[in-house]
């Protein structure tokens, strides 16, 4: 017998656990932190947590690396070198602030305009935002304008939510899910323990993506599609759906508008706009009456078919217009089949799959509930089909037209709100009128009129200035994207340094790597941030920066206020932003210093706490005009938005001055003890839906209720499904002729084509005006599971999973090329060109190579050595991808951006390859000069246990 | 390595030591009879490969059993840190028209009943535990030779560079039976942190264990059984996929070729709904 030596198999694990919220990537999952002898020992995930129930990502266990990584800021910094060297001197926090203020006061008292304040991958946009407007400059947006502003504004505007944040499948429920360019990001444990669940009971899911990774690996159909096709695949299902019969007659008739009656007189000027009562409610035929009737009101059964005669002029429910479009050849399958790369009849069985199991496969459950217009329903039916979709349909220039058309096609099975289907999380639903319009009004001295982003309803609500031109230096809300919700960060230094439409004094960021991998043509911005005008000058006058790593925007900035790790500081991860819920429970969450910053490094919010109390912002002072907040967590616990509702909806104090102990119904005054009531409670408060308001919620009577006593708004707000988008058709009629607010000549025929009402699919810009002959293949990008931009690129441990990134090559190029292991390439988009390692991958559309996303990295930057992979082999597709479109025969070039939205068009990217077959270059072309780096040479090795 | 590097023709991208043969002068002595089979049930069809487990792995273990898990070179042209368990990817092309496939595929130590990795060690420091079948380092005893991953047809362990010692998965023997963690949480830090539940633990000598009659549904396969160490670790394999339906047809039979005959059915409909 051996004898086994004597283990310990019980070692204390750890002191203390700190329970606070992951932020490796954008996906917000609880994390319990582990503190030996006052350090961090391990990160594993919180099982209490409604994001991750205990699972947590290689990028989350990771983070310990994160809160050591050499590249963390030291302290502020004030360049002494020209811009992009990195030649910087380490200033006093009172200096920076002191400079801070010198340059923004006298913006603030007389050209407010003339600061530009974008905050990247932001978390805190409605503090962030609240800043920009006390300051009075229309120019904050975050980064949503270059991620995924098209599937948040199509959703938002359709359905009153959209994927991710807004909503989710029903994990338990559902028996077919189909994802649609979802990579392997967004929300990624959620989307993991949902795929797990499907796949533990044999559910089935359909993937359509160029490539065959991660999620679409395990799907148990591949559909790699030809990249900005997925809209003509989704009309030829939806061609097919309605050809055959198999869409949900009741719910179209009762949640949506596709009953709703248009004026159909081609000479109106009302000429597709919907036919409405003195009250400005739109009407439906009853069909109880067969007469017209408000289509929410009490009792009224709207009709889906009958035409109403009125004053001379025909109206036709919507429900005409979408049977004649879809049911036509355009979007057959086999009109489908060529530009989509998928088979006619693979279509129709991807159709007959939908009808399966939405219809063959209906839930039911006994659960009575009441709708929008006081109609009980003692069953609560579901059409247990799925969809989630991310940025591969989104960041394409027809990406806003094909994520609507996903959500018609959702909608035709009654699979958005049903059980199995789709679900909202609080506080979504909310329809696109209840959120704000778009201010810009700017008064020297004084704030905004109002909040920057929000939703346009027509030509009047866009952000213009008296002279028609635009109101902001991003050009968002104007006729070349009227519907830009979040802004167009991604055109922000080229505008600026254009002077287009006007031009600026301080560009003011956060969290935005815009001098590389959030900017498209990164060669070509580093110019713009480094070019002088004939004085010697720069042309963007002064560019403050905050980031807690020595990321390569930092190079670029004349001010540098670093920030802390995630696990050193205080955040709100709030209802009134980009809250974590789920489709069971309204919830948010918070971080707290698990650990203090051992450098001279400051929070970013509470900076701009200070900031604000300096320039005298309303809001930042108190009566006797000193400083309102004493820092981030301050404000988070004591500021109200409206009365009762603040940036946390947990523990708040109710009538009797008391905390409720089950963590309160979200309303109440500011408790000065409420941070601490999250800490003991995992750093998290959620408020579960009840069963009676679980489903259904736009029109269900109890979701509304709960809704409004959760804080999540005021009154009820129950609202139809847009299925025709009465606003684009207004846009159309302006681009007519019709109306005050007149679109610029060389615009008018975009916007009739684009501004389509209902869904349309149109090939993508780039392709109308560049050869395609001569760049044929697709290229793109992805973002692993186990790195997030730049924000892990550094760690120590991911970057041995994710160091190198070849461009994968689809075997037909492979071999057409000649390519063997090893060999590189040159590929040439129509405005740049890239030299850069392949490798061979079967499982891939035979005309899309691609790459993980953000891997490159330049010299000098994240305190990598100057000789790591990163560096040297590793490159970015950005340097291939012009903000602006090729030159037209006449007039301005336009953005690379979606015409409705303003959403960067990333994906619209076209390459031709050749090999390099003159030796193996040692480096990846272009290759940029090293920049200083502003942080010590990283250690060799890295280890050991938390000791003291 | 373990990179994501889909591989064409089907072949693991790792640079891991290849099989060694097997010797005969066994040094180290494996127990005749373990009372349990402790071990991990991976399903090939759900693993997204995310490499959550690897960095979980990491994190545990650099904290908690023996040496840390060092890295050298963290940030330099060629980090190497050890790693108790890497996810590889390799692309399969099926016969037909069928498109490629690519399969994540996790690899940690199998805890082999036969383990050669343990007969082979000059001293005594590789072991086979006798009560739950669990293969571990006595790192006190480890001088690094290194003959353990030659032996090992696996590629199942890492010499740390930084340390010195031989590093292998410890099925994370310091958290399953460990009284200062919740009960619920007495499991290897990779299955805990496993997004899609691909990773399962228990005893396989068990024929009533979940993870046996996970094995026994799903058809659970060892790996490499020609190597004849008879790993206690299974896969369960992918399932089929892209497969055609054309049995679905009837759900799509038209109820009209162009519009007009479609509001007529659509009249028709409504009148049943």
């Amino acid at each position: 017998m051996v004898r086994d030596p004597a283990l310990d198999t019980s070692p204390k694990v750890s002191d203390e656990i700190r329970s606070t919220t992951c932020y490796m990537c954008a996906c917000r999952c609880g994390i319990d932190v582990h503190m030996k002898n006052g350090r961090i020992a391990y990160i594993e995930g919180n099982r209490d947590h409604p994001v991750n129930r205990g699972v947590l990502c290689a990028k989350g266990s990771a983070g310990i690396m994160q809160v050591t990584a050499p590249s963390r800021l030291r302290g502020p910094l004030r360049r002494k070198g020209p811009r992009g060297t990195g030649e910087f001197e380490e200033i006093s926090w009172e200096e920076a602030l002191r400079t801070a203020v010198d340059w923004l006061a006298p913006l603030r008292a007389n050209h407010p305009e003339r600061l530009a304040f974008f905050t990247g991958r932001d978390q805190s946009q409605s503090f962030t935002g609240y800043w920009a407007q006390g300051f009075g400059t229309p120019n904050y947006a975050a980064h949503g304008g270059f991620c995924s502003v098209n599937m948040a504004a199509a959703g938002i505007y359709t359905m009153g939510g959209a994927f991710w944040e807004f909503g989710q499948p029903d994990w338990d429920r559902t028996k077919l899910l189909m994802l649609f360019g979802v990579a392997e990001d967004h929300d990624s444990n959620p989307i993991k323990i949902g795929l797990g669940k499907l796949k533990a009971r044999g559910a089935k899911v359909i993937a359509v993506n160029p490539i065959r990774t991660g999620y679409n690996a395990i799907a148990d159909e591949w559909v790699g599609i030809t990249p900005g096709t997925d809209g003509l695949l989704i009309l030829a299902l939806v061609h097919e759906l309605l050809r055959a019969g198999k869409i949900d007659l009741e719910y179209l008739a009762r949640y949506t508008n596709a009953p709703v009656l248009l004026d159909s007189d081609p000479d109106s000027p009302n000429h597709g706009l919907f036919l409405r009562d003195s009250k400005g409610r739109e009407l439906v035929i009853d069909r109880r009456t067969g007469h017209a009737a408000p289509a929410t009101a009490a009792g009224v059964e709207p009709d889906l078919s009958g035409v109403l005669p009125r004053a001379g002029v025909t109206h036709r429910p919507v429900f005409h217009l979408m049977a004649e479009r879809y049911i036509g050849p355009e979007y057959s399958p086999e009109a489908a089949a060529g530009p989509t790369g998928v088979p006619a009849g693979r279509i129709r069985r991807i159709a007959a799959q939908l009808a399966e199991a939405a219809f063959d496969g209906e839930i039911s459950i006994d659960r009575p509930w009441t709708d929008l217009r006081g109609v009980r329903h003692e069953r609560m039916i579901g059409r247990p089909v799925s969809i989630h979709a991310m940025r591969g349909i989104s960041a394409h220039s027809n990406g806003f037209q094909t994520c609507r058309a996903l959500h018609l096609l959702q909608i035709l099975l009654g699979a958005v709100e049903t059980p199995g289907g789709f679900r909202f999380k609080p506080p979504y639903p909310k329809p696109s009128n209840a959120h704000p319009r778009p201010h810009c009004g700017v008064r020297p001295g004084q704030p905004l009129d109002g909040p920057h982003l929000g939703f346009v309803h027509g030509p009047e609500d866009l952000a213009l200035r008296d002279d028609g031109s635009p109101a902001r230096i991003d050009k968002a809300f104007s006729w070349e994207n009227p519907m830009s919700a979040h802004g167009l960060m991604h055109m922000v230094i080229a505008n600026a340094h254009a002077g287009d439409p006007y031009r600026i004094d301080t560009l003011f960021m956060y969290m935005a790597n815009m001098a590389w991998n959030s900017s498209m043509n990164t060669p070509n911005v580093a110019r713009m941030l480094t070019d002088r005008d004939s004085d010697g000058d720069y042309v963007i006058p002064r560019i403050i920066y905050s980031d807690a790593y020595a990321s390569e925007m930092v190079a670029y900035a004349d001010l540098v206020l670093p920030d802390t790790t995630y696990l050193e500081r205080h955040d709100c991860i709030s209802l009134l932003d980009r809250p974590i819920s789920e489709a069971d429970a309204a919830s948010d969450a918070i971080r707290w210093p698990v650990v203090e910053p051992d450098r001279d490094v400051r929070c970013f919010q509470s900076v701009l706490c200070e900031l604000g109390a300096r320039l005298g912002l309303p809001g930042f002072v108190d009566r006797n005009g000193g400083a309102k907040y004493r820092d981030y967590a301050d404000y988070i616990t004591t500021h109200e938005r409206r009365p009762g509702i603040g940036p946390l909806a947990g523990w708040r104090l109710d009538g009797d001055g008391a905390t409720p102990e089950d963590g309160g119904a979200g309303r109440g005054r500011p408790n000065p003890g409420q941070l601490r009531r999250y800490i003991e409670h995992g750093g998290f408060w959620h408020r579960t839906v009840p069963p009676d308001a679980a489903f259904f919620k736009p029109w269900n009577a109890a979701y509304q209720d709960w809704a409004v006593e959760t804080g999540l708004y005021d009154t009820p707000l129950p609202y139809l499904f847009q299925l025709y988008l009465e606003p684009m058709r207004r846009f159309q009629l302006a681009a007519a002729g019709h109306g005050h607010r007149q679109p610029p000549d060389e615009l008018r025929e975009r916007v009739g084509k684009t501004m389509d009402p209902l869904p349309i699919w149109y090939r993508p810009l780039l392709d109308s005006v560049a050869d395609t002959s001569e760049y044929p293949v697709h290229a793109l990008t992805q973002r692993p599971m186990a790195m997030y931009h730049s924000w892990g690129s550094q760690n120590a441990w991911l970057r041995q999973i994710h160091g190198r990134n070849p461009l994968y090559l689809p075997t037909a190029i492979w071999r057409r090329h000649g390519f063997t292991e090893g060999d590189w390439a040159r590929v040439t988009s129509p405005s740049g060109q890239i030299t850069v390692p392949v490798a061979h991958m079967a499982a891939l559309n035979e005309h899309t190579v691609w790459t993980w996303n953000a891997i490159g990295k330049r010299k000098g930057a994240w305190a990598l050595d100057s000789d790591a992979t990163e560096a040297n082999e590793g490159f970015i597709l950005n340097h291939l991808i012009d903000e602006l479109l090729p030159a037209r025969r006449h007039g301005p070039r336009w953005a690379n951006s979606d015409p409705v939205t303003g959403q960067a068009a990333w994906f619209d990217l076209r390459v031709r390859i050749e090999r390099v077959d003159s030796g193996t270059p040692r480096h990846s072309e272009p290759s940029f000069p090293p920049v200083n780096s502003p942080v010590p040479r990283a250690p060799r090795d890295v280890g050991g246990k938390a000791k003291p | 390595m373990s990179e994501e590097r889909p591989n064409h023709d089907g072949r693991w991208t790792d640079t891991a030591p290849g099989p060694a043969q097997r010797g005969s002068a066994d040094v180290t002595d494996l127990p005749a009879f373990t009372e349990r089979s402790l071990g991990l049930v991976i399903d090939l069809d759900t693993c997204v490969g995310c490499h959550a487990c690897v960095v979980a792995c990491k994190g545990w273990n650099t904290e908690h059993y023996g040496a840390p898990l060092a890295d050298s070179d963290a940030y330099g042209a060629n980090p190497v840190g050890s790693f108790l368990n890497r996810v590889h990817s390799f692309e399969v092309q099926p016969d037909g028209d069928a498109p490629a496939r690519l399969v994540h595929f996790p690899k940690s130590c199998l805890h082999c009943e036969d383990a050669p990795c343990v007969t082979v060690c000059p001293t005594g420091a590789s072991y086979k535990r006798s009560e739950d079948g669990i293969v571990l380092v006595n790192e006190s005893d480890c001088i690094g030779c290194g003959l353990c991953a030659w032996a090992c047809p696996y590629g199942a362990r890492e010499m740390d560079l930084v340390e010195g010692v031989m590093k292998k998965c410890t099925l994370c023997v310091d958290r399953i039976y460990n009284e200062n963690l919740p009960e619920e949480d007495r499991e290897p830090a990779c299955v805990r942190t496993c997004p899609t539940g691909a990773r399962h633990f228990g005893d396989l000598s068990d024929p009533s264990s979940d993870v046996s009659k996970l094995v026994a549904e799903r058809g659970g396969i060892e790996l490499m059984p020609e190597q004849d160490t008879k790993p206690v670790n299974r896969y369960l394999p992918p399932r089929g996929k892209d497969g055609e339906l054309d049995v679905l047809a009837p759900f799509l039979e038209p109820v009209a070729e162009e519009p007009k005959g479609f509001m007529a059915w659509l009249d028709s409909a409504l009148e049943r709904l």
